[in-house]
C-alpha cells in the first residue's frame, strides 16, 4: 500500500471511515500469517477498531471469524499488539458467538502478563465470562482487586462490577477484597510505554489519583445496598477514619446518603454533621452534589441547614470555573421555584451573573430572578429581560419566556405586565420555536387568568393579521372559536377571523370556517344571521376542504332551528364538550388493530367504551402538569434509585397522559379479572399507600379502587426475598363497620422469589360515602426453594404462616377526584352544605405549613387552585382546594392556616352539593 | 550487528519461518502439562483449558508455535478454526483411559479428514506411561487404528508428561519430519 492511501486513512479529521470489508479481508489474511508482522497488525487492529468505535457492526459470522483470527495474535508477544487484541476482542465479544475460546490465554495474562496489557485483559475477561466460567476465574480477579497498581486495581473493580449482572452469588464473594481496595493505597505504576510526548514532558506524574476508590465505592454500594446497617457503617467508615481521598467517591458517597436518607428521612439530621462538611469540601462538585442534597430532596433539613448550602452554592457563584458557576445557577433555579425566600439572599450575586460571557449561565440568572421576585418586583425585573431580550438567541429567549409563563401563572393578578412583554415578544422577530412558547403562554394565560383573557384574544387576533407559520395560526383561530363566543363581545373576534378566510391559505381558510361557525351559537340572531351569510361565501371557496366544512357546519347550524333537542345536539357536534382521552383512545385502537383473533373485527370498534375527559378535567390535569410539574423533577432528581421508584418520566406534557394511562391500567387490570367484570366502570382509584416498611421481606402496598356499588382493593405483594416461594398468598381484611360487607377474594397461587402479585378483595358499597378501617393480616405457605432448580421441592409441603401488615384506612378523599376550575371563587360561593372545623395542630416548631398544604391536598385528593399550594409567608397561608366526588357532587374548600405561638392552627370550610361529604371531609382529623 | 547476520543466515536456512503445532486430544489427556514441560522444563499445575493455550518454543534453531487447544466437549468443534497453517499435530492420548478410547479415535479420524490438515504430520503421545494399568504404545496405536492411516507421515510414541520421558524423541521425529517435508 502506498504512503497516500496510508495517509487518508489515518487522517482523524477527514470523517472519513475506512471500507468494512477490506479492513476484514486485510485483517483475516495478517492475522493469520506466518510469521506475524506485529506493527501491520497493529494498524489494521487499529482501523478495525475506528469501524467498531464509529457504531459499525458485522455479521455475526464476520464477526466470529475476525474473532478468531484476532485469537491467533496471541502468539506474539508484542505487548502494544496484545494490547490493541485486547481492545478489539472486547468490541467483538458482543457481536460474535463462542467468546470463550480466549479465556484460557487471557487468564494467563492475568496471572503473569505485563502491566502494560494486564489492565485490558482484566476488563476483556469480564466481558468473555459466563456463569459457569466465573468460578475459574474468581480467584485470579480477586487477586486484581488486591493489586498494588491502581490501574489493575480499578480495571478489575469496573469488570466485577459489570459481572454482578452475570454472577452475583459469586462476585458477592469479592466484597472482602473490595472493601480492602477502598481503603488501601494504590499506585500508579510507570509504565515504559507511558513516556510518550504527552506524559513524556510533564515527569510529575501523580502517586496516585485515588480513581480506584470510586470504583470500589461503587461496586460495594451495589453490594450492601439492601443491607441498611451495613451502609452505615460503611459510611461511618469511610467519613471519619479513612477519609475518602478521591472527590468523585466523595461525591458518590453523597449520593449514596442521599439515597438512604430517601429511604428513612429521619436521618437527615444525624448526617447533617458530615453534610456540613462536604458544603465546604475542597473539591467544588462535592459542595454542589451536597447542596443538591440538602436543598432539593424531601428530606428533613431545617431551614437553618439549608441557608448554609445556599451560601456555599453562593460563593460557587463567582468561582473561575464556568462549568461550576453553571451548575449552581442551575441549582438556585430550581430551588426557586420551590421555595422562592430562600434564594432571595443570592439575588445580588445573580444580578451580576445576568451579564456572564456565558449565555446559558445569564439565562439560568435572570430566569431564578424572575422566580425569586415578589409580586412587586415582577414588573421591574420583566422591564430589565425586555432590554435583555434582543441580545440572546432564541432558545435562551424560550427559557425566559417559559419563566414568564410561569410567573403568570403564579401572579394573575400581574397579567398586564407580563401580557404587555409577550405582546411585545410576539411582536420581534423570531423563529418557530420562540413564537410557539410565546403562543402557549399566552393560551396559558387564557385559560387560568379569566381576567386577562380579553386582552389576550386581542393581542393574538393581532398577532394572526401577520402570522408566517401556518401551524400557529390553525392553533390560534382554534382558541379563538373556542373562548370567542364566551365573551361579552364576541362580534369583535368576527371579522379577524373572516379575514383569514379572505387573505390566507387553504390549511388555515378551513380552520377558520370551522372558529366562525362557533360564534353561530350564540345568543345572537343578528351575528348567527350573519354568520350564516360569512359560511355561505365560503361555499365558493376553490379548496374542497374548506367547502366542506363549511358546509357542514351551515347543515349543522340549519337542524339547530329545528328546536332545542336538536339544538343541543348540534351544539354537541359543534362545540363538544367532552373529549376522548387521546391515550386510551390510541391505546384501545391499537388493541383493536392488533388483536389475533379474526372474529373480534366482525364488530365494529366501539367508541364508547373509550374514557371521555370533560373540559374541566382536561383543564384540571394541565394545570396540574403546568404547576408542579418542575418540582417533581427536583425530588426525583438526586439518585436512580428514587426515579427507577417512581418510575418517573417527567416531561411536563406527559404527566397528564401519565396520570391518564394509570388510570388506564387500573382499569385494564381490573377489568381482566372476571369477578369484576359486572362491576361497571371504575370510578376511581387511590393513589398508593404503603402498608409496610420498604426494607421489609414482604413488601406490601395497597390501591382502593371505588366503583358503583362495590369498593375492591388491591394489595400489590412483593417478595424480597430469594430463597422463599409463598403460595396461597392472601390478605385477611377485618372491617370495623357493617357499612362495607365482603364479598370475595382473590388470592394470588404462588408467588416466586424476587416478584410481585396482586391480590384483591372485593367489598359491597353503601351508596352514601361511609368511612372504615381494615385491620390486614397477610396469610401464606412459605416454601423454601432449591437453589439448582429454582423450584420448591415437590414433597415440600410448606408451613402456613400469617404476617401482620399495617391498618388501611378508607378515607374522604377515595371518593374525590382532583378538579380545575377558573372562577373558586363564584363556585365557592355557588355550592351550600358549609361544614367548619377548627383545629390546633401543635408548636409551629415541629409543624411547617409547607408541609401540611402538601399532606391535605394529597389526602382530600383535590387540586389546589390559583397558586395556593405554593406557601409564601411563614406566618399564615388560605389553600384553596377543589374536586368531584364519584357521584359527581362538586366540593370546594378553604382551608386557612395561621401560625402563632399559640401553635398553628387550621380552619377547614368546606362547601359540596352534597351535604355528607362535607361533613365528612371537613372533620376527618 | 550480530541480530542483521542471524537474520540473513536464518532467511537463507529458512530458520526464520514460524513452524505451527496443534497440541490437541480429549480433556484430561495432559495436553497443557505437555506444553510447559516441553516449553519450560517444569511440570506446572494445571486446570481444564477453557479456550486454548499457546507458546512459543526454540527447538534446534527452529521456532515454533505451540497451540495447545482445550479438550472439553464444549471446545472440541472450535479446533477447526485453528487449523490452516498447520505443520503438524500432536495428538495426546490418556494411556489408562480404555473407556474413552473409541472417542478418541472418531475425533482424531474427523479431524484428519479435514482439508487443512491434509499435509500435516501426526505425532501421538500415548501419555500417562507412568502411572498403572497403562496401555502400551502398540495397543494404543491400534486402538486408534492408526494403522489404517494413508499418505501421512504419522508416528506413536509412549511419554510421560510428569516425568518427562518420549517427549524428545517424539519433537525430534517430528522435525526431521517436517524439516524433510518443507526444505
Amino acid at each position: 500500500m502506498s504512503t497516500s492511501t496510508y495517509k487518508r486513512f489515518e487522517d482523524p479529521e477527514s470523517g472519513y471511515l475506512p471500507d468494512k470489508m477490506t479492513v476484514y479481508q486485510e485483517c483475516l489474511q495478517a492475522f493469520n500469517a506466518s510469521p506475524i508482522r506485529a506493527k501491520k497488525c497493529r494498524l489494521l487492529l487499529s482501523r478495525l477498531l475506528r469501524l467498531l468505535y464509529d457504531g459499525q457492526t458485522f455479521p455475526k459470522t464476520e464477526a466470529t471469524n475476525l474473532f478468531f483470527s484476532v485469537s491467533k495474535l496471541f502468539h506474539n508477544g508484542d505487548p502494544s499488539l496484545r494490547q490493541l487484541a485486547y481492545l478489539a476482542i472486547k468490541e467483538l465479544c458482543t457481536i460474535s458467538d463462542d467468546v470463550l475460546m480466549i479465556t484460557a490465554s487471557i487468564m494467563k495474562d492475568i496471572q503473569g502478563g505485563e502491566p502494560v496489557f494486564k489492565p485490558n485483559a482484566v476488563r476483556t475477561l469480564a466481558r468473555v465470562l459466563d456463569g459457569s466460567t466465573i468460578h475459574a476465574a474468581e480467584r485470579a480477579m480477586r487477586n486484581c482487586i488486591v493489586d498494588s497498581n491502581q490501574t489493575v486495581c480499578s480495571a478489575a473493580l469496573v469488570s466485577t462490577y459489570h459481572l454482578l449482572p452475570v454472577a452475583h452469588d459469586v462476585v458477592r464473594r469479592w466484597a472482602n477484597e473490595a472493601q480492602e481496595a477502598i481503603s488501601a493505597n494504590k499506585k500508579l505504576v510507570r509504565s515504559p510505554y507511558a513516556i510518550h510526548e504527552a506524559f513524556g514532558s510533564s515527569p510529575r506524574l501523580p502517586q496516585s489519583t485515588f480513581f480506584h476508590q470510586y470504583h470500589a465505592l461503587g461496586l460495594i454500594y451495589q453490594l450492601k445496598k439492601q443491607d441498611r446497617m451495613a451502609m452505615l457503617k460503611l459510611i461511618q467508615q469511610l467519613t471519619s477514619r479513612q477519609p475518602l481521598q478521591s472527590p468523585f467517591a466523595v461525591l458518590q458517597l453523597v449520593r449514596y446518603v442521599a439515597a438512604l436518607l430517601q429511604a428513612d428521612t429521619n436521618l437527615s439530621q444525624q448526617f447533617w454533621p458530615l453534610f456540613a462538611s462536604w458544603l465546604n469540601h475542597k473539591s467544588e462538585m462535592v459542595e454542589l452534589e451536597a447542596a443538591k442534597v440538602v436543598l432539593t430532596g424531601s428530606f428533613k433539613f431545617n431551614p437553618d441547614q439549608q441557608l448554609k448550602a445556599i451560601s456555599s452554592l453562593q460563593e460557587l457563584l463567582s468561582v473561575p470555573r464556568t462549568v461550576t458557576r453553571f451548575a449552581a445557577v442551575r441549582l438556585l433555579s430550581r430551588v426557586a421555584l420551590a421555595d422562592p425566600e430562600k434564594v432571595r439572599a443570592c439575588n445580588s450575586d445573580l444580578e451580576s451573573l445576568v451579564n456572564d460571557p456565558c449565555r446559558a449561565i445569564s439565562t439560568y440568572a435572570i430566569t431564578t430572578l424572575l422566580k425569586t421576585g415578589n409580586a412587586q418586583s415582577v414588573d421591574r425585573l420583566v422591564k430589565t429581560i425586555a432590554g435583555f431580550m434582543d441580545d440572546i438567541s432564541d432558545e435562551f429567549k424560550v427559557v425566559v419566556v417559559e419563566a414568564v409563563r410561569t410567573l403568570a401563572l403564579k401572579f394573575p393578578e400581574k397579567h398586564s405586565t407580563l401580557l404587555s412583554f409577550l405582546g411585545d415578544a410576539l411582536r420581534d422577530e423570531g423563529g418557530f420555536s420562540f413564537k410557539n412558547s410565546v403562543i402557549e403562554a399566552i393560551f396559558d394565560i387564557i385559560k387560568f387568568v379569566p381576567v386577562a383573557r380579553e386582552a389576550s384574544l386581542e393581542l393574538l387576533c393581532e398577532f394572526i393579521e401577520d402570522c408566517e407559520y401556518t401551524e400557529l395560526a390553525v392553533r390560534v383561530l382554534h382558541l379563538l372559536g373556542e373562548y370567542g363566543p364566551k365573551t361579552p363581545k364576541p362580534s369583535l373576534y368576527v371579522r379577524h377571523i373572516y379575514n383569514r378566510v379572505v387573505l390566507e391559505n387553504s390549511i388555515v381558510r378551513s380552520s377558520a370556517v370551522i372558529a366562525l361557525s362557533k360564534f353561530a351559537l350564540v345568543n345572537d340572531r343578528k351575528l348567527t344571521a350573519s354568520i350564516r351569510i360569512l359560511l355561505k361565501r365560503c361555499l365558493q371557496d376553490a379548496d374542497d376542504e374548506v367547502r366542506d366544512r363549511a358546509a357542514l357546519s351551515l347543515r349543522l347550524l340549519e337542524a339547530a332551528d329545528d328546536g332545542p333537542t336538536a339544538a343541543a345536539k348540534a351544539r354537541g357536534l359543534l362545540e363538544p364538550e367532552s373529549r376522548f382521552s387521546l391515550a386510551a383512545l390510541e391505546q384501545q385502537l391499537c388493541r383493536y388493530v392488533r388483536s389475533k383473533d379474526k372474529s373480534s373485527f366482525t364488530t365494529p370498534f366501539d367508541i364508547t367504551s373509550v374514557a371521555t375527559h370533560t373540559e374541566e378535567e382536561v383543564l384540571a390535569a394541565e394545570y396540574k402538569a403546568k404547576t408542579t410539574v418542575e418540582e417533581d423533577q427536583i425530588v426525583s432528581s438526586p439518585t436512580p434509585e428514587t426515579t427507577k421508584a417512581t418510575k418517573s418520566l417527567p416531561e411536563p406534557a406527559d404527566l397528564a397522559a401519565r396520570a391518564d394511562l394509570l388510570e388506564q391500567q387500573y382499569a385494564q387490570e381490573l377489568s381482566a379479572v372476571p369477578e369484576f367484570e359486572e362491576y361497571g366502570p371504575l370510578l376511581h382509584s387511590s393513589e398508593v399507600v404503603e402498608l409496610t416498611e420498604v426494607e421489609t421481606e414482604f413488601v406490601v402496598s395497597a390501591v382502593k379502587h371505588i366503583f358503583k356499588e362495590h369498593l375492591v382493593v388491591q394489595y400489590n405483594v412483593q417478595n424480597t426475598l430469594k430463597d422463599i416461594q409463598l403460595e396461597n398468598v392472601t390478605v385477611v381484611a377485618q372491617l370495623d363497620t357493617d357499612a362495607y360487607s365482603e364479598d370475595l377474594a382473590i388470592p394470588a397461587e404462588t408467588l416466586k422469589p424476587d416478584s410481585s402479585v396482586s391480590i384483591y378483595v372485593s367489598f359491597s358499597r353503601p351508596h352514601d360515602l361511609a368511612l372504615a378501617t381494615l385491620a390486614n393480616t397477610l396469610s401464606y405457605v412459605t416454601k423454601d426453594v432449591e437453589e439448582a432448580t429454582g423450584e420448591p421441592a415437590e414433597d415440600d409441603e410448606g408451613f402456613p404462616d400469617e404476617y401482620q401488615i399495617e391498618d388501611l384506612s378508607i378515607v374522604p378523599g377515595d371518593f374525590v377526584s382532583p378538579c380545575f376550575t377558573t372562577s373558586f371563587t363564584n363556585v365557592f360561593d355557588d355550592l351550600d352544605n358549609e361544614e367548619v372545623s377548627v383545629y390546633n395542630l401543635g408548636s409551629p416548631e415541629t409543624v411547617k405549613i409547607q408541609e401540611v398544604v402538601t399532606k391535605l391536598t394529597q389526602s382530600m385528593s383535590m387540586m389546589a387552585l390559583e397558586g395556593s399550594d405554593n406557601v409564601e409567608g411563614s406566618a399564615s397561608h388560605t389553600l384553596k382546594l377543589f374536586g368531584k366526588s364519584v357521584n359527581g357532587d362538586r366540593v370546594a374548600a378553604v382551608v386557612k392556616l395561621v401560625s402563632s405561638s399559640k401553635g398553628v392552627m387550621m380552619r377547614i370550610q368546606v362547601r359540596s352539593s352534597d351535604a355528607e361529604l362535607s361533613q365528612l371531609l371537613a372533620n376527618q382529623w | 550487528m550480530g541480530n542483521v547476520f542471524s537474520s540473513i543466515f536464518g532467511k537463507l536456512w529458512g530458520g526464520n519461518k514460524e513452524i505451527r503445532i496443534l497440541i490437541l486430544g480429549l480433556d484430561g489427556a495432559g495436553k497443557t502439562t505437555i506444553l510447559y514441560k516441553m516449553q519450560l522444563g517444569e511440570v506446572v499445575k494445571t486446570k481444564p483449558t477453557i479456550g486454548f493455550n499457546v507458546e512459543t518454543l526454540k527447538y534446534k534453531n527452529i521456532s515454533i508455535n505451540m497451540w495447545d487447544l482445550g479438550g472439553q466437549t464444549s471446545i472440541r468443534p472450535y479446533w477447526r478454526c485453528y487449523y490452516a497453517d498447520t505443520a503438524a499435530v500432536i495428538f495426546v492420548v490418556d494411556s489408562t483411559d480404555k473407556d474413552r478410547m473409541d472417542v478418541a479415535k472418531k475425533e482424531l479420524h474427523t479431524m484428519l479428514k479435514e482439508d487443512e490438515l491434509s499435509d500435516s504430520a501426526l505425532l501421538v503421545f500415548a501419555n500417562k506411561q507412568d502411572q498403572p494399568g497403562a496401555m502400551t504404545a502398540a495397543e494404543v496405536s491400534k486402538a486408534l487404528g492408526l494403522a489404517e492411516l494413508k499418505d501421512r507421515s504419522w508416528s506413536i510414541v509412549a511419554s510421560s508428561a510428569i516425568k518427562g520421558e518420549g517427549l524428545t524423541e517424539g519433537l525430534d521425529w517430528l522435525i526431521d519430519v517436517i524439516k524433510e517435508e518443507q526444505m
